[in-house]
């Protein structure tokens, strides 16, 4: 199943490195001015309120949005590659087959009018898959990971319930075997119920697979469980950055300190 | 396995007027493996603080903690983690799990994020909760709802379920009956054997004689201005 690869060749090369990133929207701060390096099997979390340019931020390495300054270098299968400046075409092939990004909402991220199988199929078909059997196959082998059963597989998003649709998104981002995972609040507008299954099976994904994700929310029990580590932003820009739960036991900035006194105690 | 030398560490309270709170001094002491160390102190004099200075969520001022061959006051978060991984084991008060999942993965874990086949690590979780008295029935359950004592044993299990050369136990005895209490004490004599460097807070005594080679005390790392 899992081997121990993943671990013992924890490479000394990042997978992503952002050097100096700064995006505006014309006088106002989107994010700026931010550095950092991701490895092969990390999970990076990204905390701060509405408006502190996280999902800018995000948009901006995902390749949704052109920084205006800085690189996003990517350790691609032909070596470390700057993606803000490389041709659309090979940013989109990127984003087919080595990146996945879950959307909030998961009607952003499905196609609404395909079946639960289709949607997980068309991810395939788009990085070459042609054989309908071997297709179909791994689309059930998908929506079973994501406990959706395989009966479903006809039926269309638009009769599942929120949680199966997130689900179905993760199976579809998932299925061709990404190396980095983009997600923005993934765990948002789902019973809490729900979302406790999600994260157990996203980090059971992110084991199985040694996949690397960047994950955007502004739930601090969710990054507790799922990131290894945090940055927190504010005003555009990332006020304090470290191991997860160094970050929110012993926060160093202001506003940290008063992110963490502020959760509400269950 | 645990050298920590020249270790400072103060708060600063940012929405409380920016007080800086000097906590720890000069903190310094070593374990070799096979050795336990008990931290001893008044609540409040910074046994806790000092332990999560040495698992790397409290960050250090001043100083240096090696672990092995990594210095936790100055590494870098990756590092940290894989520390954590197959190094440094921590036994906390407090056990923090995704909820809704069943306590035999809960105790696999650290195992799984080894790399450790899937059957394997369960059947050696299953073989340590078993050992702990937790019952069977209870394993494919979350221990969020279990008792004090039995997310006690979770965590334990969790600490033990692999041979971490360097161990932190923080009231590992806590809220244990007398037969799980020794089956516990048992635990932590077996890791000492097989050579494990352990630092503990225990504030059963009985259980400090027993397992401790020697006692240090926090309180002469406490900064003398405190007020």
């Amino acid at each position: 199943m899992k081997d121990l690869d993943i671990w013992t060749s924890m490479k000394t090369q990042p997978l992503l490195s952002v050097q100096g990133l700064s995006k505006f929207y014309g006088a106002r701060i989107g994010c700026d001015a931010v550095s950092f390096d991701l490895y092969p099997g990390e999970v990076l979390g990204i905390v701060g309120e509405s408006g502190s340019g996280k999902s800018t931020l995000l948009s901006c390495l995902a390749g949704h949005l052109a920084p205006d300054t800085g690189k996003v270098i990517f350790d691609t299968v032909d070596g470390p590659r700057d993606t803000v400046v490389m041709g659309e075409a090979e940013r989109r092939r990127l984003a087919r087959t080595d990146w996945a990004y879950v959307h909030q909402n998961p009607r952003d991220g499905l196609r609404m009018g395909v079946s639960a199988g289709g949607n997980v199929g068309e991810r395939l078909m788009a990085v070459g898959a042609r054989h309908y059997g071997d297709i179909r196959a791994q689309a059930v082998d998908w929506l079973g990971r994501v406990e959706i059963a395989a009966d479903r597989i006809d039926d269309r998003p638009s009769a599942f319930s929120g949680g199966m649709q997130q689900r179905l998104q993760i199976a579809r981002n998932l299925v061709t075997g990404p190396r980095l995972v983009f997600m923005d609040e993934p765990t948002g507008g789902l019973d809490v119920s729900v979302q406790a299954r999600l994260l157990d099976l996203l980090r059971g994904l992110v084991r199985e697979m040694g996949l690397s994700a960047i994950i955007v929310t502004h739930d601090l029990a969710v990054v507790r469980l799922l990131a290894d580590r945090l940055m927190v932003m504010k005003g555009g820009y990332v006020v304090e950055q470290g191991l997860t739960d160094q970050v929110l036991d012993d926060p160093q900035h202001e506003y940290t300190q008063l992110l963490v006194s502020s959760v509400l105690q269950v | 396995m645990i050298t920590i030398s020249n270790l400072s560490k103060s708060f600063t309270l940012h929405n409380q007027g920016a007080a800086v709170i000097p906590v720890m001094e000069n903190a310094a002491l070593s374990v070799a493996p096979g050795e336990c160390l008990g931290l001893v102190g008044a609540s409040g004099s910074g046994k806790s603080t000092l332990m999560r200075m040495i698992w790397g969520n409290y960050l250090a001022a001043s100083g240096s903690i090696m672990v092995g061959d990594v210095d936790v006051a100055k590494a870098a978060p990756r590092e940290i983690i894989a520390l954590r991984r197959g190094t440094l084991g921590y036994v906390s008060q407090f056990l923090r799990v995704v909820p809704r999942v069943p306590t035999v993965d809960v105790v696999a874990d650290p195992l799984l994020t080894l790399g450790v086949p899937v059957e394997e690590a369960r059947a050696r979780a299953s073989a340590l909760l078993a050992k702990l008295n937790i019952p069977e029935r209870l394993w494919a359950l979350s221990p969020t709802t279990f008792s004090g004592g039995e997310q006690q044993r979770v965590n334990i299990a969790r600490g033990f379920v692999h041979p971490y050369p360097a161990l932190l136990l923080d009231e590992p005895t806590a809220s244990l009956d007398a037969v799980n209490r020794e089956v516990v004490l048992s635990l932590i004599e077996g890791a000492k054997a097989r050579g494990a460097a352990i630092i503990g807070i225990f504030h059963d005594e009985a259980a400090r004689e027993r397992l401790c080679d020697r006692l240090v005390d926090v309180t002469g790392f406490t900064p003398r201005v405190a007020a």
